[in-house]
């Protein structure tokens, strides 16, 4: 019997919960030359800026031990040629997308949500709270709960109901729990985690650090414990809200152990750049581990890791398991 | 000849299709400083057009060498379905794993990858320059101008007599070939860029395709305008993925309406209008730049 692969990003349904990390699928052309992106559950775009970004200097990635760092910088085209060229584009083929974004100030997060609020085919705004805070000496919003819930608050208020507001969250940080309170205090629909970490790396023969950024975000299959802890954490604390977890999924056993964390969603990054058809391949390994251990339905392994030591796997009611 | 760098944002998409195949190692053999690789991939070896590479996984089902190592095609041929080869020197673990493959092994591939070579309508004169193993990837350009009646010309190079790549097919094939080491050890000492002046006035060249390290891509290119003819350069940028989606391997690019982009080398390139290729500023974003910081946008993260 097929697995009923369903999930729940807020209110709004995804066929699966296999999505692209934010800024690892570029415009969606690209991977689609490989394979048909509505088949995958959702589409997460690059952040998208209110200008066009050119980003860092290169070099931007280097490979580090099951993983890789970059320092890209959001390099993108700016909300305007978003709109009118890449959007258009992923609504004409049926992809479910979820639209990214990334600002400087609460201002420029609000005034992207407000030109996304008329856009056909955005399915879900995830906010990039890892990016600097012009007004706060360029620190983070996602270092703290209190710029963090401000930065969603103002772009919940003027998103249309029907879209969900995702809060992407940094693991830099002392507490991720609060910064995830915070954030569904100031009306997320649902959280995302993790951002890269940051991370370094120097070249011994020329004796200098290998990216022209210096440092970059830290990501693949090595950071995959953290981003387990994080998940973890963060459903514990506030069991209801949908989590898309995400950092070094590589397989659909990567894929299952986020899910048993508490996602239910799962986001694929760095494999992309490996393997093209990363996401299907996650997808059918996952719904074959799925119905290995004899579920029916994806819903009931979210979060499953957390029942108390010896009991069951199966006996659990349908409104306890709502992550919806 | 097509531009490179067009429209902002324009998505854009390589000429063919590419695929991933699980690819079996055909031949494996030594050339000089170089390892060549020869593996069955008939769905790459079919799209194959030159100037095309192939996005190479290395390191095995369980590897933690998650980016895939890209090499210029150096050779398609039909056996067993398709093959292609390709040419690299070990330069960290994941070329020295692919050193260690042998025959029957197999290997995962992507490709073929990239913007190939555009080909003058007209039989002209080209001169084919290579340095280091770039050389490589010239021999199915050269091939695919001389079915088009062109005359080839090669002007080959590299720092030592065991790092020249393919100066006995070039011999073969070119109607000259001048060869050029730094140590002087084979042919004329110096570098490509030392000599091609004069092979460009000798063989009154019409257009100029160069594939090599960055430094010597710049000196061509810089050769090239002072000659006024065309100039098309295969650069080797690091790159993650190869496909267009990871954005590391950019590098400042002069479109059609004069504005610079940084544009990825993998997706609007491998091949570049030289004098569209700001040499200079590569590894920096020019100020002027779309996008760049202070050019009067906002510059978040």
């Amino acid at each position: 019997m097929p697995v009923d692969m369903r999930t729940y990003l807020g209110h709004v349904e995804l066929v699966n919960p296999v999505t692209t990390a934010a800024g690892c699928a570029a415009s969606g052309s690209e991977l689609a030359q490989f394979f048909d992106l509505a088949r995958i559950g959702a589409l997460t775009t690059r952040s998208i800026t209110m200008a066009p970004r050119a980003g860092r200097p290169t070099p931007r990635m280097a490979e580090t031990p099951s993983g890789m760092l970059n320092a890209v910088g959001l390099q993108g085209p700016g909300v305007d040629a978003f709109l009118e060229r890449e959007l258009p584009w992923l609504a004409q083929r049926g992809v479910r997308t979820v639209v990214s974004i990334g600002g400087g100030t609460v201002a420029e997060y609000t005034a992207l949500a407000r030109r996304l609020t008329d856009a056909p085919g955005v399915t879900a705004v995830e906010v990039n709270l890892s990016c600097p805070n012009i007004e706060d000496r360029g620190r983070v919003f996602a270092r703290d709960g209190a710029a963090s819930a401000e930065v969603i608050a103002s772009v919940r208020s003027v998103m249309r109901y029907d879209v969900p507001v995702v809060a992407k969250l940094s693991p830099d940080v002392m507490d991720i729990v609060s910064v995830a309170r915070a954030c569904v205090d100031g009306g997320a629909d649902a959280l995302s985690m993790i951002n890269n970490p940051l991370g370094m790396s120097i070249d011994t023969e020329a004796m200098r650090p290998v990216l022209a950024a210096v440092t970059g975000g830290l990501s693949g299959p090595a950071v995959r414990p953290l981003a387990v802890r994080c998940v973890w954490q963060v459903h514990a604390a506030l069991p209801s809200v949908p989590i898309i977890g995400m950092g070094g999924v590589l397989t659909g056993r990567d894929a299952f152990e986020f899910i048993l964390a508490g996602a239910c969603v799962v986001a694929v990054g760095t494999a992309l750049f490996h393997d093209p058809y990363a996401c299907l391949r996650i997808l059918r390994e996952l719904e074959e581990i799925l119905a290995a251990r004899g579920f029916h339905r994806l819903a009931d392994a979210v979060g499953l890791a957390h029942r108390p030591p010896g009991a069951s796997t199966r006996h659990r009611i349908d409104l306890e398991e709502s992550s919806l | 000849m097509r531009s490179e760098a067009g429209a902002p944002a324009e998505v854009r998409k390589t000429p063919v299709t590419p695929v991933q195949v699980t690819g079996t190692v055909l031949t494996t053999r030594r050339v000089d400083a170089y390892h060549a690789l020869t593996v069955v991939a008939p769905g790459i070896a079919e799209r194959f057009r030159p100037g095309h590479f192939v996005g190479v996984a290395v390191g095995g089902t369980q590897t933690s060498m998650l980016t895939r190592r890209a090499f210029f095609v150096h050779d398609v041929k039909p056996d067993y379905g398709g093959t292609v080869e390709f040419v690299f020197s070990v330069s960290g673990p994941g070329t020295a794993w692919l050193a260690d493959r042998r025959a029957r092994d197999t290997l995962d591939l992507v490709g073929p990858l990239g913007r190939p070579f555009p080909l003058p309508r007209d039989p002209v004169t080209c001169v084919l320059v290579g340095a280091e193993h770039g050389s490589a990837t010239l021999f199915t350009v050269a091939d695919a101008l001389q079915r088009r009646g062109c005359r080839v010309d090669f002007v080959l190079g590299a720092a030592s007599a065991d790092r020249v790549f393919g100066a006995l097919r070039a011999r073969r094939m070119g109607e000259t070939t001048t060869l050029t080491t730094e140590d002087g050890s084979l042919g004329m000492r110096g570098r490509v860029t030392d000599v091609l002046p004069g092979v460009i006035a000798d063989v009154r060249a019409d257009a100029v395709y160069a594939c090599g390290p960055m430094p010597m891509l710049h000196g061509v290119t810089t050769v090239a305008v002072e000659f006024d003819i065309p100039v098309q350069v295969a650069v080797e940028e690091r790159m993650a993925c190869g496909i267009g989606v990871c954005m590391t391997c950019v590098l400042p690019v002069i479109g059609d309406d004069g504005v610079t982009r940084m544009v990825r080398s993998c997706v609007e390139g491998p091949v570049f209008r030289g004098e569209r290729v700001r040499f200079d500023d590569v590894g920096t974003i020019p100020f002027d730049a779309l996008g760049a910081p202070g050019g009067g946008t906002r510059n978040a993260g």
